[in-house]
């Protein structure tokens, strides 16, 4: 399958921090591939390297390599709003902006020039379908997003992430403070998005990333120490650190 | 009683600073309502209509604050159209673009210093600053450019701390999606900000109303008509507490408790406008 982004050798620093250790991985095309690892191992900041979000944090220093595309994003000529149009994020807690549902939506297509309403219109609904949201807030568009439950919000974000029409979605924990039900609402959601989409999810979930997550990739301490095939690594994990950890010794 | 599950000291050290804030309450509240209760007894029967509607003139033989109202009108707004732009962009740039935090945690400090520095001195340097280095002599802009400077610390230190309270979740959220810096403040963190900055304007607002130390020697205490809206700038103009100064120290109270009257009056208003506004645009109410 194909390679959408890759990391070569990527290293981070939090001041004099190393949060990230020459990291290697290649995310694949149409897949969703999974980070797992204990609190603290580097598995959001390895998702942030991947959409630049590392951007606005101090004294971060990074070497290395992501390519998405085969064009590396570091380079210094990249154009972050055009970057983060491709690659889209959502957090671990639901962070709709404090406007309508509609404009919630419209908001990433309006940055980048959208203006005409019928156009508007239809990539709010399109999006909110795609989201599984639809129906629910139909009749209630342009009422405050922040009236939404926990889950209808995180399916917002979603569906805001899919309005600009990105190649790519980075979840960090996107279901850790929702209940069963929209949590299950969620895997499926990705499940289905991962046709048209490359996903790459952050999870503490283990049983989420062997229901979900066609690629698994365990972090330690800021390295990736395994990374294969989800099915391979849990069922027969190469390295012992990563059997350990899937089995519950540690964590 | 060991094991009572009423632990009694709590509940009656609870009690007496119930008892202790429920007066202090009472007090404050009072204390307003007599102040209040007192300039309307003795403005309401002096009131006049025409006082609002005229010129005190000798050579006519009449009373009135007319000039007064309207110089108060013209220190408000000229003083937020310098200070608003200058108050709301500097805390913008102080939150959001200055990346050497010790310069900007000087720069806080100083302007909390400011705000308590007392308003004659403000007048001393607005006199000497703007009306006699700037030329402007005694004059509504010298005044408007005194409060500017007064009132800048309250206008810039509410949107620092209105900006500061929008959560980190919408700069993410939008920077995620690809706003670029600028396009995020607008969109976002202003909006969002909106009920602190307008709750910071309208507190100068009531300062500039109440002001007199700072512009008795720069705005003056002329008493007449604009006669050219534009111009009327550059004359000396007397707001309508240094009309309640002068007519106190003519011992003319009559008039003095009409113009406090009016003045109560604004300033209730203006804090009735206040409330209304900061929940009126409170994006982060629902519904
Ligand atoms: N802005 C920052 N400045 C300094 N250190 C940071 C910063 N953000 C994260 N770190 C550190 O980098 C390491 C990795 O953090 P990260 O947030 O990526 O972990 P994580 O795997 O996502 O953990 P969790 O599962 O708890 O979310 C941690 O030790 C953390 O303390
Ligand atoms: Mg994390």
């Amino acid at each position: 399958m194909d390679i959408k982004i890759q990391a070569k050798h990527l290293n981070l620093f939090y001041g004099t921090k190393h949060a990230l250790k020459d990291v290697d991985l290649d995310i694949k095309k149409n897949a969703i591939t999974a980070f797992i690892g204990p609190s603290g191992c580097g598995k959001s900041t390895f998702l942030k390297t991947l959409n630049r979000m590392n951007d606005y944090v101090k004294n971060v220093k990074i070497t290395g390599e992501v390519t998405l595309d085969k064009e590396n994003i570091y380079d210094s000529r990249v154009d972050t709003t055009i970057l983060r149009k491709k690659v889209g994020m959502v957090f671990q807690q639901p962070n709709p902006f404090p406007m309508s549902i509609y404009d919630n939506v419209a908001y990433g297509p309006r940055i980048h020039g959208i203006k005409n309403k019928k156009q508007l219109d239809d990539i709010v609904e399109r999006s909110l379908k795609a989201a599984a949201l639809y129906d629910e807030v139909a009749d209630r568009l342009h009422t405050s997003a922040l009236g939404l439950s926990g889950g209808q919000q995180q399916r917002l974000c979603i569906a805001r992430c899919l309005a600009v029409e990105p190649e790519v979605i980075l979840l960090d924990e996107p279901t850790s403070a929702l209940d069963p039900i929209s949590t299950l609402k969620i895997e499926e959601l990705l499940m289905e998005l991962k046709q048209k989409y490359t996903i790459a999810i952050v999870t503490h979930n283990m049983q989420q990333a062997s229901r979900i997550a066609d690629y698994t990739a365990f972090f330690l301490v800021g390295e990736m120490v395994e990374y294969g095939k989800t099915n391979d690594v849990f069922s027969m994990p190469k390295d012992k650190r990563t059997e350990d950890y899937i089995t519950g010794r540690f964590g | 009683m060991e094991n009572s599950l009423f632990n009694k000291k709590s509940r009656i050290s609870d009690k007496i600073l119930n008892i202790l804030i429920q007066f202090s309450t009472l007090i404050s509240v009072s204390l307003l309502v007599v102040i209040i209760g007192y300039i309307c007894i003795r403005g309401i029967p002096c009131f006049r209509f025409d006082y609002l509607i005229n010129t005190t003139s000798i050579l006519k033989n009449t009373v009135g604050i007319l000039p007064n109202i309207i110089n108060t009108i013209y220190i408000i707004l000229l003083t937020l159209i310098i200070a608003g732009p200058i108050g709301i962009g500097g805390a913008i740039y102080l939150n959001e673009y200055a990346t050497n935090k010790k310069i900007v945690e000087i720069i806080s400090f100083t302007t909390e210093v400011l705000a308590g520095i007392p308003s004659i001195i403000y007048g001393l340097f607005g006199m000497l600053f703007f009306g006699n280095l700037f030329n402007l002599s005694y004059s509504i802009l010298t005044g408007a450019l005194t409060l500017s400077i007064m009132v800048l610390p309250i206008i810039s230190r509410n949107t620092q701390v209105a900006l500061e309270a929008v959560p980190k979740s919408y700069r993410e959220a939008a920077l995620g999606i690809g706003a670029t810096k600028w396009y995020m403040i607008r969109t976002v963190l202003l909006p969002s900000a909106i009920p602190g900055v307008l709750t910071g304007v309208i507190l100068a607002m009531g300062r500039i109303v109440a002001e007199s130390a700072a512009l008795l020697f720069t705005a003056g205490s002329v008493s007449a008509l604009p006669i050219n809206i534009f111009s009327h700038i550059f004359s000396s103009g007397g707001t309508l507490t240094i009309q309640l100064y002068l007519e106190m120290a003519k011992a003319h109270y009559e008039v003095a408790f009409v113009i406090a009257l009016v003045l109560i009056i604004i300033v209730l208003a203006l804090n009735f406008i206040a409330k209304w506004i900061s929940q009126k645009f409170d994006v982060n109410k629902v519904g």
